[in-house]
């Protein structure tokens, strides 16, 4: 139940992010879930959207240079130690995270998180064994 | 103001004299060069085989230009003059296309340099009395040894400390007492800007005198420079071609550098045809070597853009005097003293793996020092998503440029497409540096 998540290389340029996120908005693209790694010349924009495809086929027609990778989402409570009992269950089975971002979804009250692991499959195996929820590419289009 | 002289009989020669001793020391050089299978073809080809067949100075027209592409294509000997076993130095400038610049000396033509250096110093009041620290690069580059044993044979004290590490620098002045430095303009500026770091203000130093050289630089920054340390800046000039520093060199007067015409021929001349251009008028600077058996160059296009004054210098020297490089023929930089040229670094560039065909340079000042900033684009497919390799990346082209032209740049890497595109010639250099 891996999603996919899409790395946008941005130049450390003036209404470079706007500029991309416009391009979502007049696609009718849904951004689920977000985060920025940056550095001090560059940034790498990581995204979850409702529609991937759609996305990666705007991309490419604006010459933005983009790639996907595959993440395991999982939602949790949004309340103390939500995040902490998730992060066990992987210690526990020696599953390294490469990164993560969180995201609130106001509507149900949980968070949804989400997770780069070197193995996707195992580590979905493992949460959902543990009795966590994984989000599915459905649910995300469905958000 | 106190003249002091090295070789005041040569210093101050007679014109006419002058111009016998270069005929005699031009035919001795002609005889040196035939012994090169280079020279020996290409004056042939002029109908001069030996020293005899130039009957005076007006004869030098008819000997072809000498060129950095000639010194290229005879790698690494081929214009080596004198038995191999008879060389003591070499000296060899970057490899620009792989292909680096080497000069040779004997004993006796080291002798020869250093006696320029020599003059050179004393020309701007220095005396055996001297702290000297020599800031410039140790090594293969001419500016570091060149000016060492000058300042040695005029019984200064060197410090052979070379160039970089500004703590170390400003500690060894104060500790020391140095009164003479040799250093580019940009970088004495640097120390200036971080004395305060140090705790330590131009007054607790004992500088006086301060030889600027390697780089071309304005008037201003000589004021600026004098009166931020309280000191005398002389400007200087010298290639490695023509052995290094110490080619032209300014006297207590500052008004632009004596170039030793007893040592070179002197021409300036209209770079587009050739044609020598009369003294006061700019052109490209054009050196014989009139006493450098191991390796003799004749009529060197040293690509910089100068002029000669015409009247003479109140210090009595006869020597005539070179102005400040004005500019250059060709594209070389000049990168805090060291020259490179954009097509060095277009090599190194196009050599990493992942980067598009695209690149800019961008030249500016950063505190006080040249930055050089290298704008690549990163190439779509190698993207993974990963800012770490972006960064590896990077890496990659600053070290590979590091190892190749001795200066670390800045790399930033930009989206495919978003660099400039030329469709005619590509201006690939953005200069934002002061202009003269």
């Amino acid at each position: 139940m891996k999603i996919t998540q899409i790395s946008v290389f941005l130049e450390n340029r003036k209404g470079r992010l706007f500029e991309v996120c416009s391009l979502l908005g007049q696609n009718s693209i849904n951004i689920r879930a977000l985060t920025i790694a940056e550095t001090e010349t560059f940034g790498v924009l990581r995204i979850v959207v409702d529609k991937p495809e759609a996305a990666t086929e705007v991309f490419k027609k604006h010459q933005i240079t983009a790639n996907l990778t595959s993440v395991v989402a999982v939602e949790v409570d949004d309340r103390p130690g939500g995040l902490a009992a998730v992060l066990k269950t992987l210690s526990d089975h020696d599953l390294n995270v490469e990164y993560m971002y969180g995201f609130v979804e106001k509507a149900t009250e949980r968070a949804m998180l989400v997770f780069r692991f070197e193995d996707p499959d195992r580590a979905t195996k493992v949460l959902s064994a543990a009795g966590v929820r994984v989000v599915t590419e459905s649910d995300i289009r469905g958000l | 103001m106190q003249v002091n002289y090295w070789n005041k009989a040569i210093e101050t020669i007679d014109r006419q004299a002058l111009r016998d001793m270069q005929l005699r020391q031009l035919r001795h050089t002609i005889d040196q060069a035939v012994k090169t299978h280079f020279y020996q073809r290409r004056l042939g080809k002029v109908g001069i085989q030996s020293g005899n067949d130039v009957g005076s100075l007006d004869d030098l027209q008819k000997i072809p230009f000498t060129t950095k592409d000639d010194l290229r294509q005879n790698f690494p000997r081929g214009l080596l003059a004198v038995d191999p076993e008879q060389v003591v130095r070499m000296h060899s400038s970057s490899g620009t296309t792989g292909i680096p610049t080497v000069i040779y000396l004997t004993q006796e033509d080291l002798d020869q340099w250093t006696e320029l250096v020599a003059r050179s110093v004393v020309a701007t009041g220095c005396t055996k009395q001297d702290v000297f620290q020599n800031m410039m690069s140790y090594g293969l580059f001419t500016g570091g040894l060149g000016l060492h044993y000058g300042a040695e044979k005029v019984g200064m004290m060197v410090i052979p400390i070379g160039g970089g590490n500004t703590q170390r620098q400003v500690q060894v002045m104060r500790d020391f007492k140095t009164t003479a430095v040799h250093i580019t303009p940009s970088y004495l500026l640097h120390i200036h800007s971080r004395l305060e770091e140090f705790k330590v203000t131009p007054k607790d130093l004992f500088l006086r005198k301060a030889f600027l050289g390697a780089e071309p630089y304005s008037e201003n920054t000589r004021c600026k420079l004098q009166d931020l340390y309280g000191i005398d800046a002389y400007n200087s000039y010298g290639l490695s071609e023509m052995n290094g520093p110490g080619v032209a060199f300014e006297c207590v007067y500052k008004q632009d550098m004596h170039i030793w015409e007893d040592m070179y021929l002197v021409e300036i001349i209209d770079p587009a045809t050739g044609t020598p251009l009369p003294d006061g008028e700019k052109g490209e600077l054009v050196l014989t070597i009139l006493r450098r058996d191991a390796m003799p160059l004749l009529r060197y296009r040293t690509r910089d853009l100068a002029f000669l004054h015409q009247d003479p210098c109140p210090c009595g020297r006869t020597h005539r005097r070179l102005s400040r490089i004005l500019g250059r023929t060709d594209d070389m930089l000049i990168i805090n003293g060291v020259n490179v040229f954009p097509s060095q670094i277009e090599e190194v560039i196009m050599g990493v793996p992942d980067v598009g065909t695209n690149y800019m340079i961008r030249l500016d000042k950063h505190e006080s020092l040249d930055r050089l900033t290298i704008q690549v684009e990163i190439y779509s497919k190698m993207f993974t998503g990963d800012a770490s390799e972006i960064d590896a990346l990077k890496n990659r082209i600053k070290e590979r440029l590091k190892a190749s032209i001795t200066i670390n740049p800045q790399v930033e890497i930009h989206e495919p497409g978003s660099l400039p595109v030329f469709e005619g010639k590509a201006r690939r250099v953005i200069d934002n540096r002061e202009k003269l």
